[in-house]
């Protein structure tokens, strides 16, 4: 492999010493001094239609500047998913509407001088509520009495199963191979089904928006958004502006995790700001981060699996029912995940089949969340592997690596299903899984611990394991660009639309940029994500950004290093193929010139001009990365009390960008992954109001839960990626809560089909067991 | 009410309301770097230090503070930096919206307990919440910072 000096190397993050050292860096610290306070009055019902809506007292209360009602804003469907274009998710939303759908839910927006005269005037908005029936089961919504859509102007882009009379978001059907016919005929069949919850981001920084209108009047918007460039086009879309007339900045975000692809306040900051000519900002409540923004899909996942004697899997069907809440935001792409990102893991199927529906209920809508269906999936699967494996007395691990996906192989799976629409065929070029496997058997010394050790009176700890793939962006479809200006000294202005949300791709591209151009990070500026700056990218998700991002400030780079090359070569008057570079100085044979001497002549005196390239990427394939986890965990015999001792994982990404970064990515998503696993319990009270909105009833890790984190790489390399690097942000998230629910069982034999996995829940399947 | 305090070595007075938290005082004067996470004492990110002690800004009145010593992670920049590069080293510096508070409570636990065991350390900084980097790498970066071996 090759030999790296900024890549694959440690180094410190660029703006994390700014971040700790308390720079007014994030979007609310960028609001403008005297902006507009807006806050929003919310639903107390799941299911309403507002007959009438009275502003008039409270637009008389002193200090309102402006309230927004869905009398007075542009009646548009649209979808606040922040995805591409065609998006793939119903355009079911409106800005406002006369009928509210969760409790939550956007009623009236008021601008006011400050947050209490915003609150006080908020008090006196009578709205007269039709109280309706609402849906709170989301076994029961499809063809139910109550139509959570019946309006009629909403629509979908492109085919995707609507049918918004039946509580029907998206549905999704496809097949290989006969799978009725291939179970009929296994020796062994396991049929188990499984359900998961609203996990919810709990990014610490809470959503926030600001607008204001600039010297030209023109509108700018900066959002804790991870998709700026969409951001802008659905503004304009919605609100009927040009492209021209708006500009999206996305200063430093504190942890997005997907709840920031969509959108939050940005419509209600720019409608008050254009109506006003006032700067106005919008920050979420905590209350409001967890009950009206967007969570995980919660689904009920059934599969069966049927095997031979000799250990192979002949095939698998899965059958899945997903929550998407009030709105379809990333109805379809979350549950064609289910199937795409899990499936494939076990190719050698002879049938597999992979289907369902996607229903509307009044609970908070649901939206992109790492993972993306992956979790979910991976849950019900490798729950259920371990199941197979035991029916047919084969060890879990001997049964996953005969049938796991090995390099060079393929899957039908990837040419049938993308991301809304058809897929792309591709082969493995990178897959070292059965090397993860082996290696995380090792250092977890399973042999040694499976299943399950008494280590006290009432003490035992039990192993499990699992496997995980996931995806690097959405071939064909997503796209990023990267533009670098050779500066005088002889430093690079990088400028991306890559959306450095905390994982860090600021970093990643810096170094890959001075990989190429063989210099020093301190050589590199970066700037990313501000529509009128820095060229387009799709933004952070789908584990795009090292992939599609990378690729693109890597063609960059290659770019930039050819045009030095031809401008020292003119310089020296040779030929550009007898010119050498090291980074710093441009040889051909005794003649020589530094990049410093030719940078500041090029910009003073010696043949002017700006030397600039922009390049592009879009992916022609989505490269998965591989992971094998294996968890450790001391549970209490009589209270089910439990705890993580230890958890491996060994991920195969191809080339780690930068190292520190991507174990970060890593463990950060494993600890996630435990919080859905073990206890992020998503609480509704009978009428549909979330209960569990806050950390004190949402309990995520803190940092007394974490065991011992084991994390390793697979020497890997990617020969379509970046420095043969492939996307880490979302693969880390997935296997925890498969391989809490095979520790339980090897520790108990009992199967828990829900998550969060409760000692609760453990007492009454072992009171079923007796 | 006219409030008087000292804020990162300056004498300060602020026109607050009776009901105003610290929290929305400091950030309405200009001193962004302490974060509202949620409001309600139970995420830690609106950590400051009152008289060389940490507490949530959000639930102070800056009334109580009035006549008392208030600090930022604008007063101990020094150590921020020393910190974020322990940081940097071991891959715990994510999106850093926790990361001044986090500065502000090893500059604290430092004062208090100049030598403290792994466990010590979680125990102080249970109430810090953060989402990106599942904790350990945080943990091995304070306790290099700290100088310390694990004990």
């Amino acid at each position: 492999m090759r030999k790296f000096k900024v890549v694959n190397n440690i180094t410190p993050s660029v703006d994390g010493k700014g971040i700790m050292m308390g720079r007014a860096v994030f979007t609310d610290d960028l609001a403008a001094q005297n902006s507009l306070v807006l806050k929003v009055l919310r639903s107390p019902h799941a299911f309403a239609h507002i007959r009438d809506i009275d502003t008039s007292e409270a637009e008389k209360y002193p200090g309102v500047a402006c309230i927004l009602t869905y009398k007075n804003v542009p009646h548009v469907p649209f979808t606040r998913a922040g995805q591409g274009y065609p998006e793939p998710s119903p355009h079911d939303k409106f800005v406002l509407d006369e009928y509210v759908r969760y409790v939550g839910d956007e009623v009236a927006v008021v601008a006011a001088e400050d947050e209490e005269t915003a609150l006080e005037a908020m008090k006196l908005i009578k709205v007269d509520y039709e109280v309706l029936e609402p849906v709170l089961d989301f076994e029961k919504a499809m063809d139910n009495e109550s139509v959570i859509h019946p309006e009629d102007k909403i629509h979908e882009m492109f085919p995707i199963g609507f049918e918004p009379k039946r509580n029907i978001a998206t549905a999704y059907e496809m097949e290989v191979g006969n799978v009725e016919e291939e179970l009929a005929k296994c020796d062994y069949v396991v049929d188990e089904t499984f359900y998961t919850q609203a996990q919810a981001h709990a990014m610490m920084e809470p959503h926030a928006s600001n607008a204001r209108l600039d010297e030209h009047n023109r509108l700018v918007v900066y959002s804790t958004t991870q998709t700026p460039f969409h951001m802008r086009r659905i503004i304009c879309k919605t609100l009927g502006l040009p492209v021209d007339k708006v500009r999206v900045i996305k200063p430093r975000v504190g942890g997005g995790f997907g709840g920031k692809q969509a959108f939050h306040g940005e419509m209600f900051v720019s409608l008050v700001t254009l109506r006003t000519n006032r700067p106005s900002k919008l920050v979420y409540t905590r209350e409001e981060v967890f009950g009206s923004s967007y969570t995980r899909h919660p689904m009920r996942i059934a599969l069966r699996i049927g095997a031979n004697k000799d250990g192979k899997i002949q095939a698998i069907d899965c059958r899945a029912l997903s929550d998407t809440g009030a709105y379809g935001e990333h109805a379809l792409t979350v549950f064609m995940i289910v199937g795409s990102k899990v499936l494939p893991l076990y190719n050698k199927v002879k049938a597999v089949r992979f289907g369902g529906k996607v229903v509307y209920t009044n609970h908070v809508p649901a939206g992109a969340y790492r993972g993306y269906g992956a979790i979910q999936g991976n849950y019900a699967l490798e729950s259920t592997i371990d199941m197979l494996a035991k029916k047919m007395g084969m060890d879990p691990i001997e049964l996953r690596e005969i049938n796991s996906m090995k390099e060079k192989e393929t899957s039908p799976i990837f040419e049938i299903m993308g991301e809304g629409t058809e897929g792309t065929a591709m082969i493995m070029e990178s897959c070292k899984l059965p090397y993860c496997i082996k290696r995380g058997r090792e250092l977890m010394n399973w042999d040694e611990k499976y299943p399950v050790k008494q280590v006290g009176p009432h003490k035992v700890r039990s192993v499990g394991c699992a496997i995980a793939m996931q995806g690097s962006g959405i071939p064909f479809l997503d796209m990023g660009s990267c533009t670098i200006k050779l500066n005088d000294g002889g430093s690079y202005m990088v400028t991306v639309g890559a959306t450095d949300i905390g994982q860090g791709s600021d970093t990643i591209i810096s170094q890959i940029v001075a990989e190429e151009l063989g210099t020093t990070m301190d050589k590199i500026i970066i700037y990313s994500s501000d529509t009128d700056l820095t060229p387009y990218d799709c933004g952070a998700y789908a584990s795009s950004t090292t992939y599609v991002s990378g690729n693109a400030a890597y063609n960059a780079a290659v770019k930039m290093r050819e045009r030095l090359i031809k401008e020292a070569a003119q310089e020296l008057k040779v030929k550009p193929d007898l010119v050498e570079f090291d980074g710093k100085t441009f040889t051909s044979g005794d003649k020589s010139v530094t990049l410093e001497d030719l940078s500041t002549g090029r910009l003073y005196n010696n043949d002017t001009h700006q030397i600039a390239v922009t390049e592009s990427f879009h992916g022609h394939v989505s490269p998965p990365p591989f992971m094998a986890a294996f968890g450790e965990f001391e549970f209490d015999t009589e209270t089910y009390e439990y705890k993580m001792v230890k958890y491996v994982t060994i991920t195969d990404c191809g080339t780690t960008i930068n190292p520190m970064l991507a174990r970060g990515q890593v463990e950060g998503g494993v600890i996630q992954g435990y919080g859905m696993a073990s206890s992020e319990e998503v609480l509704y009270t009978p009428n549909g109001k979330l209960v569990s909105d806050n950390f004190d009833m949402y309990h995520i890790p803190t940092v007394k839960e974490v065991g011992e984190l084991v994390t390793e790489f697979a020497d890997s390399y990617e020969p379509t990626g970046p420095f043969g690097a492939k996307s880490v942000g979302e693969i880390g998230i997935d296997t925890p809560p498969a391989v809490l629910c095979n520790a339980v069982y090897n520790a108990f034999g009992v199967r828990i089909h829900s998550l969060p996995i409760t000692p609760q829940k453990i007492f009454e399947a072992m009171k079923e067991k007796k | 009410m006219l409030v008087k305090f000292n804020l990162n070595g300056l004498e300060k007075e602020v026109n607050v309301k009776a009901n105003e938290y610290l929290l929305d005082t400091l950030r309405s004067i200009g001193v962004k770097s302490v974060k509202k996470g949620c409001n309600a004492s139970s995420c830690g990110v609106c950590t400051v230090l009152l008289d060389d002690k940490p507490v949530l800004s959000c639930s102070i009145l800056t009334v109580r503070v009035a006549g008392h010593k208030v600090e930022t992670v604008e007063s101990i920049q020094e150590e921020a930096a020393k910190l974020s590069e322990c940081f940097s080293k071991e891959g715990a510096d994510q999106c850093g919206y926790c990361n001044a508070a986090f500065a502000l409570m090893v500059h604290a636990l430092r004062k208090e307990n100049p030598n403290p065991s792994a466990e010590e350390i979680k125990e102080y900084l249970k109430g810090n919440l953060c989402r990106c980097t599942g904790y350990q790498s945080q943990q091995k970066a304070i306790r290099a910072y700290l100088g310390g071996e694990e004990k």
